[in-house]
């Protein structure tokens, strides 16, 4: 109970108004009550008061969340839902263990030699284990494993990012001192967006620091209530990260970026006292990249050829919910004869949601497939965005029907920018 | 506890899935916006009038009570399942079944979210004005069964203006037909209007036809603040004396003033005692024009600063205050009590004194902002329930602006419905005579009383 009693106060502060109906994305496709932050947040009262068991159906309804925290920006009283569900699932998984699920995701994340052992052994099989899909938006195979099931997902890197370059990259004097945090899907699956960011970093000058002892951020792990992994994970990235002075920590993974400026803070500092310093320091150097070449004053090769591209923007979740919307917006519109369409939908949750897309496929592919609709409808031939979860979503949508519409990341239209390419 | 049979039979009209007997699910749909909380035996989620009115037929046999539940944002318990029995919820009945853009018409089923329909008739150059600060969650159902009103009530009216017919399950489980789709029509009694505000207790409404209007060409939005609240009701009436009828009037007193200051410093100016905020609507030039006839027709009533809108970035900025009155309240004490009392709206200034004194007298803040339009005002009571002297003192506070209001000639609530918290309140307001003929309308139409009872009248 601890994890729930101790924000017991934040629960109280929910008025039952019901404004987060209007704006939750699993509210949007399921429609029960549950769901909606209003919902979740009388079942913790309820796990406190005992009145709500501590049973599968709970495990349930409080797997229904993207941790998107739309209804935290929306509510009048800022009730922090996504910090309430969370404390949920590790009360539940302390009463009822880890899903195997989570299991298996903890196990790897903890371990980045077992993670990377998994991804050569997945590479030499994948000619055998996986079945072919158009060869278009990126993704190119299909996970046969019925645990996977109807996912797109592209094929794992020829070889993960971390270790590709030297630890330090030495840039010019007076310039600033950055940390790469990479994560674990640029470094398995988009290496390419490592590589964009450390040459726009090299270009502007920047001393490019990847710590090679960096972890997963642990947020998959927290998201299925393993605070212990959660907190190993996040303890290995403070010591990596702390290693080297620097100015700056810079993330290109919206989610990486949301463990360290809300989950590190909130759901371990104020439980750890002695570690709450470390996670403050951390927030306040880390920064998203978008934010952090806005602030350097990026600036495109003037020919720089993204003419023609009709480009729709997609806001992560969890950098909308961090006020990261002007910066990314600004950079494209920067790229000479770009045209950044203006379309609806584009600050609505792609449905990934992390673990949620594991647990409720179909409901997330149901969010999924209103901003591919908005996508189409805007005839874009490229969507940008500064999160790659969202992009592997993305991508999965997009490949049924609107496999022309390519996914990048922002870093990498940025880096053809600022080389000259197309 | 429903018997086993009974939800088994349940289960047979609306289908295994949409009947919810989980403690997570009573949970959940056994509280509304005034967090009174109440736990039902079973929820159910009917696709249609039939399967609504199976339902009913079965309560009526075994006596069960049935509650009608739209999103459950209503502000007096009118959902809440007091004393347990079926939750019966209309979000399967969402869809708008058409819009009809020469006879000007829509035909929704309840469960439609007020902010979706008027998205989807402004698509096609229509309006729909009622405009409920919950717009973007709250049902079409529930807007029916509370008559909301919002802002736009001063120029346009509330929703029992806009609704032309109905499709309702009565609590025997009859379904029936009242109005129509014309403007016109009167034969019989006007059922339309009885249902209208009935929070629930006379029918279940299952199909609603709702009246459009053209979408006005252009909006503008003003900001006036005055040196006294004598001095922002005299522009109301200045201006509509004008023959200007704005499509908001929105008014903060003092109160409401310092409560948002205090909290966020938005740099009003010295002196500030009552801000108003007005919106016209319209074609572009007229709108102009009555733009600037407000400025100078409001100048010389203590007027301390005015300004108008260019544009929607601006005219957000003007709102803005406004806005913030909620978040803002939070901070002066941790619970409120949301009254919303209605005067004539000359009677204003003195109501806003009168709530004043009644505030010092019982120590408790008092915040009031509102309709000055329609002299439709929201009193927040301001207390702290974990102090428990507060809360009797809060009960009459209320008490006593209940009394205020009603011998201004007003009532005690404009938009929000009786339901459960203002009931013990009823008999303040209407006579034995009054409360008599309701009750004998209820009588003949839910003889068992199984249709949401115990909600507005006292028991
Ligand atoms: C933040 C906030 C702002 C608000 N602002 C306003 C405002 O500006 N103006 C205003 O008028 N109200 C306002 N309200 C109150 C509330 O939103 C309205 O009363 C709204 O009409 C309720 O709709 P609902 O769908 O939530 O109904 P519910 O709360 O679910 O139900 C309300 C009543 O309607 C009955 N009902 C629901 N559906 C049906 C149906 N199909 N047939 C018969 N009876 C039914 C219920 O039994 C109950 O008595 C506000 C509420 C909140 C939380
Ligand atoms: S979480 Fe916030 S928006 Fe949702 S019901 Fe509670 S107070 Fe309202
Ligand atoms: S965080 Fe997102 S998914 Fe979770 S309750 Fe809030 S709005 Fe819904």
């Amino acid at each position: 109970m601890e994890p729930l009693a101790r924000i017991e106060n934040e629960l109280k502060k929910c008025v039952k108004c019901g404004t987060c109906r209007a704006h939750c994305p699993v509210f949007s496709v399921l429609g029960r009550e549950p769901v909606t932050a209003r919902g979740k947040i009388a079942l913790a009262r309820g796990i406190l008061s005992g009145s709500v068991p501590i049973d599968s159906r709970t495990r349930e309804d409080m797997s229904k969340c993207l941790l998107c925290g739309r209804c935290v920006e929306k509510c009048a009283n800022k009730v922090p839902t996504d910090l309430i569900v969370l404390a949920a699932r590790e009360v539940l998984a302390r009463k009822r263990g880890l899903t195997p699920f989570s299991r298996v995701i903890s196990l790897l994340l903890g371990n980045r030699s077992l993670l990377n052992g998994l991804s050569m052994l997945a590479k030499v099989a994948s000619p055998f284990l996986f079945g072919r899909i158009p060869a278009s938006s990126g993704l190119r195979l299909r996970f046969p494993f019925r645990f996977l099931g109807r996912r797109r997902i592209p094929a794992l890197a020829r070889r993960p990012f971390l270790g590709r370059h030297p630890e330090v990259m030495e840039g010019r004097p007076g310039r600033p001192r950055v940390l790469y945090f990479v994560g674990c899907i640029t470094n398995y699956i988009y290496p390419e967006i490592g590589e964009a960011a450390v040459f726009l970093l090299k270009e502007l000058g920047c001393t490019v620091i990847i710590p090679n002892d960096q972890q997963c951020c642990g947020f998959p792990a927290i998201s299925g209530g393993d605070l212990d992994t959660f907190r190993s994970l996040a303890e290995k990235n403070l010591a990596a990260l702390e290693k080297h002075p620097a100015d700056y920590v810079m993330t290109a993974c919206a989610s990486c970026g949301g463990a360290f400026h809300r989950l590190y803070p909130h759901v371990l500092g104020e439980r750890f006292p002695e570690l709450s310093s470390r996670f403050q320091a951390l927030a306040e150097k880390s920064v998203d990249a978008a934010v952090l070449l806005d602030r350097l004053g990026f600036e495109p090769a003037c020919n720089g050829t993204a003419a023609g591209q009709r480009v729709f923007y997609h806001d992560p979740c969890h950098l909308r919910s961090r006020s990261v919307v002007r910066e990314p917006r600004e950079l494209l519109r920067s790229l000479p004869g770009l045209e950044l369409v203006e379309a609806e939908r584009s600050d609505t949750c792609c449905g990934l949601g992390g673990t949620f897309n594991y647990h409720h496929y179909g409901t997330s592919m149901g969010i999924n497939a209103a901003k591919i609709t908005a996508i189409g409808n805007s005839r874009a031939d490229n969507v940008a965005t500064g999160c790659p979860g969202c992009m592997l979503q993305i991508a999965d949508g997009l490949s049924r029907g609107h496999g022309r519409v390519r996914v990048r990341h922002l870093l990498e239209m940025l880096a053809d920018g600022m080389r000259g390419n197309p | 506890m429903l018997k086993p049979h009974i939800i088994k039979e349940l289960r047979a009209i609306v289908g295994k899935e949409h009947v919810a007997v989980d403690m997570q699910d009573l949970v959940c749909y056994g509280y509304d916006a005034t967090q009174m909380e109440f736990l039902p035996d079973a929820v159910a989620f009917p696709a249609d009038a039939s399967e609504t009115s199976r339902i009913m037929t079965l309560a009526n046999r075994e006596r069960i009570p049935v509650f009608p539940r739209g999103a459950g944002s209503g502000f007096s318990g009118g959902s809440l399942p007091k004393g347990g029995g079926i939750v019966l919820v209309t979000t399967r009945m969402n869809r708008i079944l058409r819009i009809d853009t020469e006879n000007m018409v829509a035909v929704v089923e309840p469960g439609v979210v007020t902010g979706d329909l008027q998205d989807a008739v402004e698509r096609l150059g229509l309006f729909y004005p009622p405009d409920p600060a919950s717009l973007r969650f709250s049902t079409l159902g529930g807007n029916v069964a509370e008559c909301a009103g919002g802002p736009r009530a001063v120029k346009y009216g509330v929703t029992k203006d806009f609704v032309l017919g109905l499709e309702v399950v009565l609590p025997g489980g009859e379904i029936i037909k009242t109005g129509g789709e014309t403007f016109k029509g009167v034969v019989g009694y006007d059922l339309t209007k009885l249902l209208c505000g009935s929070e629930g207790t006379l029918g279940i409404i299952t199909r609603i036809v709702l009246r459009l209007l053209p979408l006005p060409e252009s909006r503008k939005t003003m900001l006036a603040i005055f040196d006294s609240i004598d001095g922002a009701a005299s522009a109301v009436a200045t201006i509509i004396r004008g023959r200007i009828i704005p499509v908001t009037l929105e008014f903060m007193d003092h109160s409401a003033i310092a409560c948002v200051e205090g909290q966020f410093g938005l740099g009003m100016p010295d002196g500030a005692r009552a801000v108003l905020l007005i919106e016209l609507d319209g074609d572009r030039d007229l709108v102009e024009r009555q733009a600037a006839a407000i400025g100078e027709l409001v100048r010389p009533l203590g007027l301390i600063d005015f300004r108008a809108a260019e544009d929607s970035a601006e005219a957000e900025a003007l709102w803005k205050a406004r806005r913030l009155i909620s978040p803002a309240l939070k901070k002066v004490n941790p619970d409120k009590i949301n009254e919303d009392i209605v005067v004539p709206r000359n009677r204003i200034p003195d109501i806003i004194r009168r709530i004043e004194e009644i505030s010092g007298k019982y120590e408790i803040p008092i915040v009031n902002f509102g309709h000055a339009g329609d002299g439709n005002i929201h009193v927040n009571i301001m207390i702290d329930k974990s102090v428990p002297e507060q809360a009797e003192k809060a009960e009459k506070a209320v008490r006593e602006v209940f009394g205020a209001a009603l011998g201004m000639g007003g009532s005690m609530s404009g938009e929000h419905g009786v339901g459960l918290s203002k009931s013990p309140y009823v008999t303040m307001e209407l006579t034995p005579g009054q409360i008599g003929a309701m009750k004998a309308i209820k009588k003949a139409l839910d003889p068992n009383n199984i249709l949401n009872p115990g909600k507005i009248f006292p028991e």
